[in-house]
């Protein structure tokens, strides 16, 4: 379910790190809890962001969700086909919907995320505390 | 359960289409006499840019066909004088005739807001009359009746406890948000200028105080909280956050949408409370729904009050009222009148009318919360299992085994005539039902919800598909809510 080569954060965000390059999206879990995804707002390529800062929001028909970002980045591109296509985040949340690309600033901040592992441990014991 | 689907069914048979969709060209809804003076060019006396031929799209129809357009649309309508309106958070409670009787009094409904203060002392009394008593009810110091929405209110007391600190030598940056907030709270908070950070809910669904120590510090303007929270429990640990907050020179801002719970019994002025907004809609039985109009009182303590918008009811030495607009400290003028005033009034025929008894509705909202909360236990899942206060908040954690979740069960309740209760919110609660019944509901209705609450609970088990393709007895089924949002059409246009 969870990409291994991703980190994880406790606000069910994931980073993918290639080179200096990292991407950002929301986890299935989020997307799941989320229900269908309405909007989304992202930030202009250029934003510098430090870890947990806000890059966007993410409406469904329930809410409206804040997205930290998991670690320091300088954005270089956005997932611009997410404006006229948010069902995507539903569809495909660790693939074709990744929100943001950029320059990870202090990629040392990828340690104290979760691994796939510790992530969906993490997520079980959300879901046993909902009694879902 | 029969007669009560039936009245769910009423009106299906007719069609209505839009106004435009009945236009034919050259109806009219009145006839105008022939001129008796000689005609004008408008184009020439006005203009040529200012003169244009006509509307395009504009419906022609006649008068029968819009009186018949809008009655059978109010026909089709759901409200608490047809029924049981369990809205969460919204406190739909009966608005009593009396309040209407006397908003349409001859020298009340005929006033003007640009009358001169002499000749408006019986309004102003009115205003004033109402302050008092929202005064004593709440145990505060200060009050504008000036806004007019709990969210216009809301933001008015956040911008006053900016303008405190700010006059302290530094507005700070960050506004402390329960997760179990409503929506408003954040944003309120940063429209004045705000970061938002969460506290933690504890396991009996309150403020997680140590969280809440922990994150109190120099940089914290405030706590925004709801008392009740929206999980209708009460925060009993209030004046010790009030403390926590009071000891960094924070202040504890008092959602008080959830008044109802309250009103007579305990004065937020008493727990600490710095200010607060209440909903004169929502506790004081003004009408409510369609947008308005709303009115969203602020009350504050002594050390607020020069921050209040501008301008302030007074009375002056003559004992006339008047208004003090000279306030230098004041955050400002919200809108161009004091309040809705005829919502205003309505609140004070409501207080008056019940006096010492609002006590009883008080009480009589929390024993009907309480009433449904033990009826429906068995079959839905409690997340938080004390007794409650006005609301009472379910989940869907039982039905979901059978694919029904709380959206479903609200559609399936139109079916019993009954409006849906909150879903999905507070967001704490994943499939959230909550149920505020409201003083105003008889036994015999409760009795009526629970068993249509419990029939469906049984259908959602027996029969899943009945409930989760409902509504079946309303006008229109089950709408694309998530298409709707997605690619909303705002305006109606020609095929």
């Amino acid at each position: 379910m969870y990409p291994t080569n991703y980190k994880y954060s406790q606000e069910h965000e994931w980073v993918a790190l290639e080179g200096q390059t990292a991407t950002i999206g929301i986890t299935d879990y989020a997307q799941h809890s989320l229900g269908d995804v309405v909007f989304v707002e992202l930030p202009k390529a250029g934003a510098k962001f430090s870890a947990g800062q806000t890059i966007g929001t993410v409406e469904s028909v329930k809410a409206v969700s804040e997205i930290y970002s998991p670690v320091s980045i300088e954005v270089t591109e956005v997932n611009a086909a997410l404006a006229n296509a948010p069902e995507k985040i539903n569809q495909d949340p660790h693939g074709a919907a990744w929100l943001v690309k950029g320059r990870a600033t202090n990629p040392g901040e990828m340690a104290k995320l979760m691994d796939a592992k510790a992530y969906e441990a993490f997520v079980a014991e959300k879901e046993k505390e909902a009694g879902a | 359960m029969a007669q009560t689907k039936s009245a769910a069914a009423r009106h299906v048979s007719i069609g209505e289409r839009l106004l435009f969709e009945k236009s034919a060209p050259g109806k009219r809804g009145m006839e105008l006499p022939p001129l008796d003076v000689p005609a004008v060019d408008a184009a020439r006396a006005l203009g040529a840019e200012y003169a244009r031929d006509g509307v395009e799209g504009f419906p022609e129809v006649s008068e029968i066909e819009v009186i018949r357009h809008f009655t059978r649309l109010s026909t089709w309508n759901y409200a608490i004088d047809l029924g049981m309106y369990p809205l969460g958070s919204c406190t739909m409670k009966y608005n009593p005739r009396v309040n209407e009787f006397v908003a349409r009094l001859e020298g009340l409904a005929t006033e003007h807001p640009l009358q001169p203060v002499e000749l408006s002392q019986g309004c102003l009394r009115i205003l004033r009359a109402l302050e008092l008593f929202l005064l004593e009810l709440t145990g505060m110091d200060a009050i504008t009746l000036q806004p007019c929405a709990g969210a216009q209110g809301e933001y008015a007391g956040i911008a006053m406890i900016r303008a405190y600190l700010a006059s302290r030598g530094n507005p700070r940056k960050r506004v402390l948000v329960p997760d179990s907030a409503h929506g408003t709270n954040p944003a309120t908070a940063v429209t004045a200028g705000y970061e938002v950070c969460n506290i933690r809910s504890d396991s009996t669904g309150r403020i997680d105080i140590a969280h809440l120590a922990e994150s109190v510090d120099e940089n914290v303007a405030a706590l925004m909280v709801t008392n009740p929270n929206t999980l209708g429990i009460f925060e009993r640990d209030i004046a010790r956050a009030a403390e926590l907050l009071h000891a960094r020179g924070a202040l504890l801002y008092m959602d008080g949408a959830n008044m109802n719970a309250l009103a007579g019994v305990a004065r937020p002025g008493d727990f600490g409370v710095d200010v607060m907004h209440m909903n004169l809609h929502k506790t004081f039985s003004t009408p409510h729904g369609g947008g308005g109009p709303g009115a969203g009182p602020v009350a504050v303590k002594k050390h607020l009050e020069p921050f209040l918008p501008a301008p302030v009811l007074v009375e002056k030495p003559d004992g006339t009222l008047g208004w003090d607009r000279n306030r230098p400290h004041s955050i400002g003028r919200l809108r161009a009148f004091y309040g809705n005033f005829g919502v205003l009034v309505r609140a004070l025929a409501y207080a008056l009318a019940y006096g010492p008894g609002m006590v009883e509705a008080t009480c009589d909202a929390v024993l009907n919360a309480n009433y449904i909360r033990k009826k429906l236990e068995d079959v839905y899942e409690l997340p938080y299992e004390q007794p409650c206060m006005h609301e009472v908040v379910f989940s869907d954690a039982r039905q979901k085994k059978h694919g029904v979740n709380t959206m479903d069960i609200a559609k399936r309740l139109i079916d019993y005539g009954f409006h849906p209760y909150t879903t999905a919110f507070p967001l704490i609660v994943p499939g959230a039902l909550m149920i505020e019944p409201t003083e105003s509901e008889s036994r015999e209705e409760l009795d009526r919800f629970v068993e249509a609450m419990r029939a469906i609970a049984a259908e959602a088990a027996e029969n899943p598909e009945m409930v989760k393709s409902a509504p079946h007895s309303a006008r229109i089924g089950r709408l694309d809510e998530v298409g709707a949002a997605r690619k909303p059409v705002l305006r109606w246009s020609p095929q």
